[in-house]
């Protein structure tokens, strides 16, 4: 008896439930243009949602001086960002503008049911359709058109993303963004200027003229990168429409500490490159640390490169050296070509180091290691021999420009040369880099090498002098102090 | 002789040709045994019908007034472009008729003693480029048809009878706007509607190349799609017709 009464309350408080949410007002969906991403529903409960969406067929950039006549879901590809929660009811209309040319529809990949809402949304142009669903399962999800030929719809930019959110919701972060990769075909090369129509046989081979994010090359880039600031939480609901390619996306200069793959439950930690099949999305979180840019690509990397799969994220705020340096060293690496094959440890420098400290460094070590230096750093152009090459870097052996004045000769190496110069009657107008990285003991012994070497006979040059030298002339912006 | 005078009365109707005797193969063929289809000559206008021949349709017969016909024959848009029921308005006499539904495009050929063509006819007859009966496989005239329906519909259409007719000597069929055909919803809906099958879903996406025979013809599947997605009620901006009659001379 009384199991009857408790399942005829049941019974009645689910009726009064239920009455209650088909009164409930429906909520109207918030529906953003990547790369923005609507707010967190914050519901605690499943309602009812009214989601609006006008397929537009419009004629934009697709890089500098390119236009294409993408077909869209809002009038930008990628389409509207939707963001509902698991358990909600979606009312969905489907319009399609008057000025359009083709019938167009909506498979959605959150909807359970045939084709995804394609046949129920299926919309002549200057018609409406509405069809509903329950989002049963969480998760990011594309949609795309699915009318004949679908290739056709999905590779014009006819797709877009919906956010289902568990129940629970996402975790709080500082940042959100939408960024959806697509590929694309046109009948004209890589930015071959003027309107591009679509190339049908390029697209059933699957040679992409373009691959972007965002359906435009500079989407992302300049001053449309997206901000960060140093110390937040980003997360980037990356999709990727296709209609053919798969994705390797990478951001350089960053691991991602959480890739929830493709769009589902469950998420990998400390990712490097993560894998978004065409028709598939995932979820990227990453703490960014260092201020700068990190660009977002097609880690298939001539994409990046030769077909605009290329973004930008911008992170402002202060340097933390601790975790990323800048840059500490910037010289010539020599390959085999300093030491020699199978050389001895060279120990000239160290030596002419030690005696330094002591106070007895002599003439004959100070040659010793200007020779390893120099071979190491200067002869790339003045080459071993010191004859430099004919008509474009000067020769130091028997050298009037470099015997003639050995301060002058310690500011060219610290501050480097650009311009003309007259050496032994020739000619030479080249430019050489400042060499203010050395330290000054290692500059003095590259002079001293110089000039007691390759027929030059001269003084020594001490590292006090090159200090002197340093602290009253001027380098160039950008060159080591 | 009453067809006669029928016709005395559409001084603006466009003159036919002959198009045909020729083979369609539909892109689905509704059975295995109709991969192919043989149709005997029949005659086809040369133009799309007009505003100007529509205005002396709807004024001999009130009843298709964009104010007086019922709902059911013509949705909220019919001739919506026109700037009253009997007054084309900025709409030019020899621009094409739109925003006519199917209802009103069946109606105004069979008062001219006509009919709509079926879509195997306004096939055959869409086959030919200037110079080939079927230029279907000719790359340049393929990409041609694909670059049109690409682009969004221009704000104002051009008229009709501009540039070179085709082969069987028809005039835009393809680059103007779309057309009715008798069978609009044959492709998509299968031969007997009370089967209890899916009608549609199956054509979608991936599947709807499961059974096609031609695909890479993608024109061709731009127009079933576009077809497919009519009722006979819709009228849409650029979407207008031209009339068939038999050899014979006796209407369908």
């Amino acid at each position: 008896m009384n199991q009857f009464k408790a399942v005829a309350v049941a019974v009645a408080v689910g009726l009064w439930a239920s009455t209650v949410h088909a009164q409930a007002k429906p909520i109207q969906a918030v529906l953003t243009d990547a790369p923005a991403v609507p707010p967190p529903t914050g519901r605690k409960a499943p309602a009812k949602v009214v989601v609006e969406l006008v397929v537009k067929e419009v004629t934009l950039p697709i890089s500098e001086g390119v236009n294409y006549t993408f077909w869209t879901f809002g009038g930008k590809v990628p389409g509207k960002f939707i963001r509902i929660r698991q358990g909600d009811t979606v009312e969905f209309h489907l319009a399609n503008d008057p000025g359009s040319k083709m019938p167009h529809n909506i498979d959605l990949h959150a909807v359970t049911g045939p084709g995804g809402g394609a046949a129920s949304s299926f919309t002549a142009p200057g018609q409406r359709s509405q069809f509903s669903f329950k989002a049963l399962n969480a998760g990011l999800y594309v949609y795309h058109c699915a009318t004949a030929p679908v290739g056709m719809h999905v590779a014009n930019g006819m797709y877009g993303m919906i956010l289902v959110e568990p129940p629970e919701g996402l975790s709080k972060v500082d940042r959100e963004y939408y960024v959806m990769q697509g590929d694309f075909y046109t009948v004209g090369k890589y930015r071959e200027k003027g309107l591009q129509p679509f190339d049908m046989q390029k697209a059933i081979d699957e040679n992409a003229t373009y691959v972007l994010f965002n359906g435009s090359e500079g989407a992302l880039l300049g001053d449309n990168a997206l901000p960060a600031k140093v110390g937040e939480k980003v997360r980037l609901f990356v999709g990727n429409g296709g209609p053919n390619l798969v994705s390797s996306f990478h951001v350089i200069g960053e691991i991602f500490d959480r890739v929830y793959t493709e769009g589902g439950s469950k998420f990998q930690e400390n990712v490097q490159t993560t894998l978004i099949p065409a028709g598939g999305t995932a979820i990227v979180e990453y703490k960014v640390e260092i201020p700068g840019s990190y660009p977002l690509v097609d880690h298939s990397i001539f994409r990046a490169f030769n077909k605009g799969a290329l973004a930008m994220m911008t992170v402002a705020g202060p340097d933390n050296k601790a975790i990323y340096s800048g840059k500490e060293l910037d010289e010539v690496y020599m390959g085999d070509r300093a030491p020699g094959p199978s050389p001895a440890p060279d120990r000239s420098v160290a030596r002419a180091a030690a005696e330094l400290a002591g106070g007895k460094l002599t003439l004959e070590t100070q040659i010793a290691a200007g020779k390893t230096l120099f071979n190491g750093t200067c002869s790339v152009c003045h080459q071993p021999t010191g004859l430099g090459i004919p008509m474009v870097f000067p020769p130091l052996a028997k050298s009037d420009f470099l015997m003639a004045d050995k301060l002058r000769s310690v500011a060219i190496a610290l501050n480097g040369l650009q311009g003309e110069v007259v050496v032994n009657g020739v000619k030479y107008n080249s430019v050489m880099p400042p060499m203010s990285n050395l330290t000054d003991d290692a500059i003095a012994n590259i002079l001293t090498y110089v000039r007691n070497s390759f027929g030059n006979v001269g003084e020594a040059v001490t590292a006090v002098e090159v200090s002197k030298v340093r602290a009253t002339s001027a380098r160039p912006a950008g060159a080591a102090h | 002789m009453l067809l006669l005078v029928g016709l005395s009365a559409f001084a603006e109707q466009p003159a036919m040709v002959k198009v045909g005797p020729g083979v369609y193969r539909p892109i689905y063929p509704a059975a295995a045994s109709q991969t192919e289809l043989t149709l005997p000559g029949f005659l086809l206008d040369v133009t799309p019908v007009t505003n100007g021949a529509l205005l002396a349709f709807v004024t001999a017969q009130p009843q298709w007034r964009r104010d007086r016909v019922k709902r059911v024959f013509a949705d909220r848009g019919y001739l919506q472009h026109w700037e009253g029921p009997l007054k084309p308005g900025e709409a030019d006499p020899d621009q094409p008729a739109r925003f006519v539904s199917w209802f009103v495009a069946r109606a105004y050929c069979a008062h001219r003693g006509a009919r709509l063509p079926t879509e195997a006819e306004w096939e055959l007859a869409a086959a030919a480029d200037e110079t080939e009966l079927d230029a279907r496989r000719t790359p340049a005239f393929r990409d041609r048809l694909l670059a049109w329906y690409a682009q969004p519909n221009p704000a104002r259409l051009p008229k009709v009878g501009a540039g070179k007719p085709n082969a069987w000597g028809l005039h835009d069929l393809h680059g103007l706007l779309w057309e009715w055909v008798l069978d609009f919803g044959n492709t998509m809906i299968s031969s007997d509607s009370r089967d209890g099958k899916d009608p549609s879903g199956r054509r979608f996406c991936g599947a709807g190349a499961a059974n096609a025979s031609e695909k890479d013809d993608y024109p061709s599947f731009m127009r079933i799609a576009f077809r497919s997605s009519l009722e006979g009620n819709y009228t849409i901006g650029n979407l207008g017709f031209r009339c068939a009659r038999d050899l014979s001379g006796v209407t369908r």
